[in-house]
């Protein structure tokens, strides 16, 4: 293939290059003495999940993905996790939490979506319903609108915080949010922002709902001396992966130093794209390895720019579903079904991989082709938010995931 | 008393074309409805003539070309540098230890520095973006080109994935057919180099084909799926995944010759009957007999044609130029014009114009950044900066023809409202710019004129400096919403 042609650089965007977040203290958390924080990370194009754990303890694995397959002796060789599953060799950060107890990783999970879009799996994904629709809003942002808040963390605003100009559907909703977007040009001064919000409030409430949100997270960054410079135009069409690495470093550990600030913004969304690896995957030292590694540095920022409420922090890293279990004919992998969510945090007792394993048998494998799920990603969800967030079960099953009476929130996660 | 018509016709620059320019409200104010109607019928509209722009093939293979020489230089650099350090090894053996501590070692050869702004691929890009940007700012309502834009999102492809043939895809498979037949823009650009780049088809090979056997790649569904979910049916029509799979198999020998070596054809579409998947197909309760490229093109050509086509393009176009909940009896309308006329895009577009609905449905759809931009850049007569126009829909999360995943960029506004800010900090540089030639008060009344209302009138007359007032015009919600 003509290196011309070729998507050397998949095209890894920060989903919208900026945070979305909610600047409320749980209430009954905070009672407890905790001050929990919960990032959520929406990796959108279906990542494949046997390419970040490898079940290599599987006797047919290899036989499964030849020469593609991850394995212990491999060339870099997979990081072990358990006697059955080993880590993407792009991914040292995440290896060293788990040794730590402080990821978790949960395999051959799924939303109950069953076709193969991205963008409807996407909208069940965060709308967090059982089947696609066009929704206004995500689970995210219900759980937050009836989570009792004590008072305003920042007691300026009492918005969620979101990155990014383009709105992710999960934390779109009826809880009000703060955006936070790296690389602005000059901002315009408060005065005209004052003005234009009030012609908002008196004409355009919507319009006025978002301005404040900006007007906000700008106070909050001033006072804590953050840096809202721009940086001047980055061409991600012209960078090498080193450059994507750095950026998403730089959004990601901007992120937490908002999520870390005492009267910060406690819960907080953003997205990656670049999961859709039809063709050349290179999971273990190509494209998506390449990627992985973002993904890995962006995780060790956002650890290192916590600082100490990194303990009390939960990082979900989810997509709408995982990929075909064998190779195609284009060396990638097409759409498919069972994939891994990914838990990083110090909240977490983790050093676990969580798996009702399924089995990559011909038979096993759901339709033939893609890995099966035996995990509903609804429990794992429905288990942060009720552990971490103090969420009650009727308000899990009636407003943030509805029609999921059956799926038990996932016990234990916590530490 | 404010005219209707002059009501009318700032009503229909803003909500079908790019807002209006100085003096645009008042040149189509006898008949807005009749203006967007002769707007369709200029000769050319739509396309865009311009020798100076290479085609998307001649544009990838200089890009190819560029590539190489680079390479080429660098390789030139490494050899130097290995050689200087060979002699500094040399001249160090031939010293004492005292002075070889002293000697320098040999200074790495600096790497040839390219300046991505200089590249011929970023300099073909931006004379694209200055094209673009030409056909947005000159017309006088710009209807056709907010139909470009609409087709060009619906069938969008990426820069990232296929990076130097984005401007002359859009000239060369979108924009001949936006008043023409469905079927002919969907066979153009399903059959383009860059749609088969960046949906992989063109690595696609049928297992039993000739290749197929001979080598160990094989089939790559990507374009198949997509062609039915995003760019004919529609999403959860009815096809299913066996559907899927053999279209693939039918698309399969859809590709482009490699630029490697064929310095004039290279990047160019062919059929490649090696790679064809062998033998009939059935796809949606029809068996497509093999004739090669044929039996692709009569898949398209019914899909095409299919009554669900006509549904979800009917949707979108409704979405788009009249509400975000689109009105069920515009859809019906149009959706029964894209059917009775065997997808005649013009007749549908007129539909659209004719129709009630667009006219009626509240003023409140919010627009997307590039729209927005584009109106801003109209209202205070600029030319237009390619360059920081990137920047800009970069910034706002809209960057040109970089859509993050095949469906394109949102059209509803969950997905912008939140980019609002940005907007604000945008609209804040360009009123700095403009503030010392540009009278806030004449840009109210050039580009929104009886559509401001009394707040934003007296915002802006209240404002502490000209850059301030216009930053206000700019940003009022009857300029962010059409």
């Amino acid at each position: 293939m003509p290196a011309l042609l070729s998507s050397t650089r998949r095209d890894f965007l920060i989903g919208s290059g900026a945070l979305f977040a909610w600047a409320h203290t749980p209430r009954l958390a905070r009672a407890e003495g905790r001050d929990p924080r919960v990032l959520v990370v929406v990796l959108r194009g279906a990542l494949d999940g046997l390419a970040v754990a490898a079940p290599v303890g599987d006797p047919d694995w290899v036989k499964l993905r030849g020469d593609r397959a991850l394995v212990l002796d491999g060339k870099p060789p997979a990081l072990p996790l358990d006697s059955f599953f080993a880590l993407n060799p792009a991914m040292p950060n995440l290896h060293r939490l788990y040794q730590a107890q402080q990821a978790t990783i949960v395999h051959a999970s799924a939303t109950p979506y069953r076709d193969r879009s991205h963008f409807d799996g996407q909208d069940v994904l965060e709308s967090g319903f059982s089947k696609p629709g066009s929704y206004d809003s995500g689970w995210l942002n219900r759980a937050l609108s009836r989570l009792e808040a004590d008072g305003r963390v920042n007691p300026r605003g009492s918005r969620a915080f979101a990155v990014g100009p383009v709105t992710p559907l999960v934390v779109r909703g009826p809880a009000p949010l703060m955006t936070w977007m790296p690389r602005q040009p000059l901002p315009a001064s408060e005065d005209t922002q004052a003005r234009l919000l009030d012609l908002y409030v008196h004409t355009d409430p919507k319009l006025a709902r978002a301005l404040e949100g900006r007007k906000d997270l700008v106070a909050l960054a001033r006072d804590s001396g953050m840096d809202t410079k721009p940086a001047g135009d980055q061409n991600p069409a012209l960078v090498g992966i080193a450059r994507v690495r750095e950026y998403a470093a730089e959004v990601v550990g901007s992120a937490a130093r908002y999520l870390a600030q005492p009267d910060g913004p406690r819960v907080g969304a953003l997205s990656f794209t670049g999961w859709d690896t039809h063709i050349n995957e290179g999971a273990a030292s190509g494209a998506l390895a390449g990627l992985l590694g973002v993904l890995d540095g962006a995780i060790a920022a956002f650890e290192r720019n916590m600082g100490a409420a990194w303990g009390e922090t939960v990082v979900v890293l989810i997509t709408e579903f995982g990929r075909t279990a064998r190779i195609n004919g284009t060396d990638g992998t097409d759409h498919g079904t069972g994939t891994v969510a990914l838990l990083a945090g110090g909240a977490l007792r983790g050093g676990r991989v969580i798996a009702d394993w399924p089995g990559l048998k011909d038979a096993n494998l759901y339709e033939n082709r893609d890995l099966a799920a035996t995990t509903d990603l609804r429990a794992v969800l429905k288990g942060v938010l009720k552990d971490h967030l103090r969420l009650d079960d009727t308000v899990l099953v009636n407003s943030v995931f509805p029609g999921s009476a059956d799926i038990k929130p996932m016990p234990g996660l916590l530490a | 008393m404010v005219d209707d018509r002059t009501r009318e016709a700032a009503f229909a620059l803003h909500r079908f074309g790019l807002g209006p320019r100085p003096g645009s409200i008042a040149a189509i104010a006898s008949d807005p409805r009749g203006a967007l109607l002769a707007e369709l019928e200029r000769p050319g509209v739509g396309t865009i003539n311009n020798s100076d722009l290479l085609t998307s093939a001649q544009a990838s293979r200089a890009g190819f070309e560029a590539q190489a020489a680079r390479q080429a230089k660098n390789v030139l650099a490494q050899r130097a540098q290995k050689e200087a350090e060979r002699l500094a090894a040399e001249e160090r053996q031939g010293m004492s230890e005292e002075a070889g501590k002293m000697a320098e070692p040999a200074k790495p050869a600096a790497a040839p520095q390219v300046d991505p702004a200089a590249t011929p691929e970023r300099q073909n890009f931006l004379k694209e973006v200055r094209a673009r940007l030409d056909a947005a700012l000159l017309p006088e309502i710009g209807f056709a080109e907010r139909l470009v834009w609409f087709w060009s999102n619906h069938f969008c492809i990426s820069r990232d994935v296929v990076p130097n043939m984005a401007g002359g895809y859009e000239r060369e498979a979108i924009r001949p057919h936006i008043l023409g037949r469905f079927a002919d823009m969907l066979l153009a650009v399903e059959g383009h180099p860059a749609m088969l780049v960046y949906l992989n088809n063109q690595v696609s090979i049928g297992p039993n084909s000739v290749a197929g056997i001979n080598r160990t790649r094989g089939l790559n569904e990507n374009l198949a799926r997509e062609i039915l979910e995003l760019h004919t049916l529609g999403v959860r029509t009815g096809y299913s995944q066996t559907d899927v799979f053999n279209f693939a198999k039918v698309l399969t020998g859809w590709t482009i010759l490699p630029p490697v070596n064929n310095p004039e054809h290279g990047a160019e579409f062919v059929f490649n009957a090696r790679m064809h998947e062998p033998g009939p197909q059935q796809v949606i309760d029809k068996t497509y007999p093999d004739t090669g490229v044929e039996q692709g093109r009569a898949v398209l050509a019914d899909v095409a044609r299919n009554p669900a086509t006509a549904t979800h393009i009917a949707t979108k176009l409704a979405r788009h130029f009249a509400a975000d909940d689109p009105p069920p009896a515009l859809v019906e309308r149009l959706a029964k014009t894209f059917r009775d006329t065997d997808g005649d895009l013009k007749e549908v577009t007129k539909t659209l114009v004719v129709s009630p609905e667009p006219w009626s449905s509240p003023r409140d759809k919010l627009k997307r950044p590039s729209e927005w931009a584009i109106a801003l850049s109209r209202a205070v007569g600029g030319r237009g900066d390619p360059q920081r126009f990137v920047n800009g829909q970069r910034v706002l999360g809209e960057p040109l023809w970089q859509p993050p995943a095949p469906q394109g960029f949102a059209d509803t506004e969950g997905a912008w409202i939140d980019g609002v800010g940005a907007r604000l900090d945008i609209a804040n540089n360009v009123a700095q710019r403009v503030a010392g030639r540009v009278d806030p008060g004449e840009v109210l009344a050039d580009a929104l004129g009886p559509l401001a209302s009394a707040e934003t009138r007296a915002a802006v007359a209240l404002a502490e400096t000209r850059q301030q007032a216009l930053t206000l015009a700019l940003m009022a919600p009857e300029f962010q919403r059409r």
